[in-house]
């Protein structure tokens, strides 16, 4: 009971600090900004441990911080054999694949209106689909290795990938592509030089909204069936014998990793797109 | 240069032509007829061995080692049985389509245990099934969206929550939180929580964020001169709440309301794998562990189409709503 008791007045004390940072005076400064949301996280850790150590909740049902961090340490070489399974090769195999083909379908849309017509309302309506429902199917097609994880990623990123990439194509005023026209600009010259760097604003918004996508199809796709390495095949495994620890672990490299991921792909957006409005502000 | 002055034109322009969806979707079905006989060949060869025709090669293991196309080329004359497999690799679209209308609405009217004959939905049709999905994705649904609202509205009238919490919960996007799903189910299930619980919770989860990131946007809509206008008049917070800031949020809700219950029913498909107990997701499992491939593609239509239908039905909520409003004309 002294834990939980403990727990509060922790909690308390944060959330005072954070409104003495939040003050309207100090609230603009940078370390603020970055130290206000630490706190509350550090905070939330914190009453983690001591909740669940003070009402001695069972392993079964929540392991505290200090437990997972442990598992964590100690499964590191066969955490690292998941993350390269399930993510350098599905995931990223998949990422890919799937931008890559999605880029050229654009190309293509791109030169013909009719395709454009009847692709764009299809994309649409595809990139609402609940796409993950492929994944039994391509598990058969493909066999239990990273392959049907990748194809899998493959269709999940494609259409989100294909709409917003047509999107950033059409994005030149027809005064620019007269422009280029009076330069005698060929239509890869046109496409190089103004229609691309034009619709690199989308192609990054695509790119990042897909890294989280390509995570969740090649996790998933593993609960369908997967050789004995993955993070999906670890956390299915791993609650079926109830070792919260290692399930736990295994979210922490996925959550990592997405973010991880999601800030390269806006680092890269900030240092190609530095002309932006977005990215001047 | 006659021709742009051409009093024919304009007709020759409105001459009828194929809708572009209309001829895209053609093309999808065409290509996957035509898959059809390269991804069912191995099957389709063996039973042609056994009817006592001669394939080439002759045996088995040779045909196994051999690229699909190869096979077609070589056995052209005995790929009739391709598009009507009992259990194709890949089933053709009229399979799917028969598959989906015996797991429906035959199924319900002319089976045993089907609403007609036995008063209630059978547990073997589709209907029965897509029910149980779309009612742990409401329930989840309105969970998220409620939490995400409250989430939202504190977060913009309290500082100190906008500056601890909109960071995590941006980050939090970047999460592949479907991973969390199973252990959700087991966990919940471990102190005697189940059934449509668990589901809604994943569902919720999904749904949550989506809500809270676009309706803290739509909350802070309102321009300084709106404000202004408010303080003028001496209201209060809770005045300008409901009088100019929820009003003023509605497109943005909308918005991520069409992502919300897409992912709402991404997550109660994927919070049914774990539990054999029913749903859309259990069904596709199943189908996939006794190779039932027309099961699971029906089962992937029937997510597709309920998926279809919820964004369909938000989107028009939308426009009714906002045209009330007098946002739209």
């Amino acid at each position: 009971m002294n834990l939980v008791l403990l727990a509060l007045l922790i909690w308390g004390a944060g959330f005072a600090f954070n409104l003495w940072l939040a003050r309207p005076a100090r609230a603009q400064s940078r370390a603020a900004r970055l130290a206000v949301p630490l706190i509350f996280g550090a905070t939330v850790l914190v009453m983690w441990e001591l909740i669940v150590r003070g009402l001695e909740v069972p392993q079964v049902i929540l392991p505290p911080p200090s437990e997972i961090a442990a598992t964590f340490a100690s499964n590191i070489s066969m955490l690292w054999g998941d993350f390269v399974q399930t993510i350098l090769k599905g995931a990223l195999g998949g990422y890919v694949i799937g931008c890559s083909a999605a880029f050229l379908t654009a190309l293509l849309v791109d030169r013909y209106t009719y395709l454009r017509q009847g692709l764009l309302p299809l994309g649409n309506f595809m990139a609402a689909l609940p796409i993950v429902g492929t994944a039994p199917i391509l598990v058969m097609w493909f066999g239990f290795g990273w392959q049907s994880k990748a194809a899998v990623v493959v269709l999940m990123v494609y259409f989100p990938m294909l709409v917003n990439i047509v999107a950033g194509l059409s994005e030149t005023s027809a005064m620019q592509r007269d422009l280029m026209r009076t330069y005698a600009a060929s239509w890869g010259k046109t496409l190089l030089k103004l229609r691309l760097p034009a619709a690199l604003p989308f192609i990054f918004n695509g790119l990042k909204v897909s890294t989280t996508l390509a995570l969740i199809g090649a996790i998933v796709a593993e609960f369908f069936g997967s050789p004995t390495q993955g993070l999906g095949f670890r956390i299915s495994t791993s609650i079926g014998q109830l070792d919260l620890g290692l399930v736990w672990s295994a979210i922490l490299v996925a959550a990592i990793t997405g973010t991880l991921a999601y800030g390269l792909a806006a680092l890269i957006e900030k240092w190609l797109t530095f002309w932006h409005p977005s990215q001047r502000g | 240069m006659s021709a742009a002055a051409d009093p024919a034109a304009p007709v020759a322009a409105r001459r009828w032509r194929l809708p572009p969806v209309l001829a895209m979707i053609l093309l999808v079905l065409g290509i996957w007829y035509l898959a059809v006989i390269p991804m069912n060949v191995q099957d389709v060869l063996t039973r042609a061995e056994r009817a006592g025709a001669s394939v080439s090669p002759e045996s088995a293991v040779a045909r196994r080692d051999m690229g699909s196309w190869s096979l077609v080329a070589r056995n052209s004359a005995l790929l009739g049985e391709s598009w009507s497999l009992d259990r194709p690799r890949l089933p053709a679209p009229h399979q799917v389509a028969a598959e989906l209308y015996r797991s429906t609405f035959d199924e319900e009217i002319n089976g045993r245990r089907g609403i007609v004959k036995s008063g209630s939905l059978s547990n073997r049709s589709l209907i029965y099934h897509g029910g149980i999905t779309l009612s742990a994705t409401f329930l989840g649904f309105v969970i998220g969206t409620v939490m995400g609202i409250t989430l939202a509205v504190g977060i913009v009238h309290s500082r100190v929550m906008d500056m601890s919490i909109m960071p995590w919960a941006i980050v939090s996007q970047t999460i592949p939180i479907v991973a969390l799903a199973p252990m959700i189910i087991v966990v919940l299930y471990s102190i005697g929580i189940q059934g449509l619980i668990p589901k809604a919770v994943i569902s919720a989860y999904l749904s949550f964020f989506p809500v809270v990131v676009g309706m803290v946007k739509g909350l802070r809509s309102p321009d300084a001169m709106q404000l202004d206008l408010m303080r003028t008049y001496n209201a209060g917070a809770f005045t300008v709440l409901t009088k100019l800031r929820l009003p003023a949020s509605v497109p943005y809700l909308f918005a991520s309301l069409k992502i919300a219950i897409a992912a709402s029913l991404v997550g109660a498909i994927v919070g049914e794998l774990p539990v054999q107990k029913g749903g859309l997701g259990a069904r596709m499992l199943a189908g996939s562990y006794y190779g039932q491939t027309s099961q699971v593609w029906a089962a992937l239509l029937m997510a597709a189409g309920l998926a279809a239908l919820l964004v369909w039905l938000t989107g028009w909520l939308e426009r009714r709503t906002l045209r009330a409003m007098g946002g739209l004309p």
